[in-house]
């Protein structure tokens, strides 16, 4: 049984004007849909036209984003068929691994509370730190 | 084998020894939207019109399509596969809306009757209509269709949103994004509104002074560039003004604003050195790209 997903299911909410590209804001919401569960294995995702059409987007950043995202092994391309929700991807695993960053995250945020910041100023702390975490990690990970 | 729909060099105009466009190299993938930005007067339209041959170059190169567009003849091949829309937007005033649709459509054999239907509905276009009683919408709607269903493999347009409603845009970018998806065609159009740019362009093209400041990938833009903020414990020190990597700074007393592009890591590593008492990087949008590189130079 075929089951295509509607523009609906994947709920997505681009903002053009961000400053994040829109390849990557449109991965993160599909990926966000396959790890929740919206989406699920085998499922078809809206065709690159409708997706342009009715979002008004450029549809080279929808095949963009649908190519960086079969290579992360989340959908899979079939050659004149379209892209479907890649069966291989792990979703449970995805599921614990989300449990556990809310969890590490959580204790993190209750411990700045204390330190009497703003909610808008913690966020920006965050942001700003995710650039040297994510290069930290990659030394640490290399020197492992 | 190059794959530009349109290509440029070194391209030159001036009106009464005034320069308007001063050396622009241009570069249009097929396939591919161009949002052509600038303020107004940044010579836009002057280069709309070069690559259009309304106007002549008084130096540099032009290609369409891959072949070299220097005599009328060569002109009128390239423009047979270009559907355009001028800002004069002129349509003969004596003629309904579907009278206009079968003049322009026996002009063109590859006429699309498919889009022709397709956009009349989309755009709600009353056939019946004197083309003097259209609102400027519906103008500009009209114009759009009859570059549209001309079945163009490239699409040049000037400000196709200007003075428009957000509706009636909306519209008119969906029908620009739905016909790249389907038909692969390219699309170079200016604007001076950011936000649609942003929208529906995969590449963005700047020009200042008739001079491009930015071009590229919309997406490798937003990735590349970042604003950096730095707190000193006093004065921002001038030397953050020479940093290699920093397009731009702004400093009041205590905090310097740059903004960089290219290897960020190198360039915090570099503004550490300077002993800020803080650094925050933040994404960059492209008002802020576009503010930065046309005011005040």
């Amino acid at each position: 049984m075929k089951c295509t997903i509607t523009l609906d299911t994947l709920e997505l909410r681009i903002n053009f004007s961000s400053g994040v590209p829109i390849y990557v804001q449109l991965m993160e919401q599909i990926k966000h849909a396959v790890e929740t569960g919206a989406v699920r294995a085998g499922e078809q995702l809206p065709a690159i036209r409708k997706v342009a059409e009715d979002l008004a987007m450029n549809p080279n950043t929808v095949v963009r984003a649908y190519r960086e995202l079969e290579r992360d092994g989340i959908l899979e391309l079939r050659h004149g068929s379209g892209a479907y929700v890649s069966a291989t991807h792990t979703t449970a695993a995805k599921t614990a691994a989300l449990e556990r960053a809310a969890e590490i995250l959580g204790e993190a945020l209750e411990e700045v509370a204390g330190l009497g910041l703003s909610e808008a100023e913690t966020r920006r702390v965050f942001e700003s730190e995710f650039a040297p975490a994510r290069e930290r990690a990659k030394t640490t990970r290399r020197r492992t | 084998m190059n794959d530009l729909v349109i290509q440029t060099r070194g391209l030159r105009k001036s009106y009464d020894g005034s320069p308007a466009v001063r050396g622009i190299d241009l570069a249009v993938p097929r396939g591919s939207i161009c949002g052509f930005l600038g303020r107004n007067g940044a010579g836009k339209t002057t280069t709309i019109k070069l690559l259009l041959r309304i106007l002549r170059p008084d130096a540099g190169e032009i290609s369409l399509f891959g072949n070299r567009v220097d005599s009328e003849a060569a002109s009128v091949d390239a423009r047979r596969r270009i559907g355009f829309v001028t800002e004069e937007k002129q349509l003969y005033p004596y003629m309904t809306v579907g009278q206009t649709i079968r003049f322009t459509r026996s002009f063109f054999p590859g006429w699309r009757a498919d889009l022709e239907a397709r956009y009349l509905e989309i755009f709600r276009l009353p056939a019946d209509k004197p083309v003097p009683k259209l609102s400027k919408g519906m103008r500009t709607q009209l114009m759009l269709l009859l570059a549209l269903a001309r079945g163009a493999e490239l699409l040049i347009l000037d400000e196709p949103t200007d003075g428009l409603d957000p509706a009636v845009t909306e519209e008119v970018l969906e029908a620009l994004a739905g016909l790249t998806a389907a038909e692969g065609t390219s699309i170079f159009f200016s604007s001076h509104h950011l936000a649609e740019v942003e929208q529906i362009a995969d590449r963005v093209c700047l020009i200042d002074r008739g001079q491009i400041v930015i071009d590229g990938a919309l997406d490798d833009l937003k990735t590349e560039y970042r604003r950096i903020l730095l707190v000193f414990a006093g004065d921002a020190p001038e030397s953050v003004a020479a940093l290699a990597g920093v397009d731009h700074v702004r400093t009041r007393g205590r905090t310097a604003s740059l903004l960089a592009h290219g290897d960020i890591d190198a360039t915090l590593d570099r503004a550490r050195l300077l002993r800020p008492e803080s650094v925050e990087v933040h994404p960059v949008t492209l008002k802020e790209l576009f503010l930065e590189h046309v005011k005040g130079e």
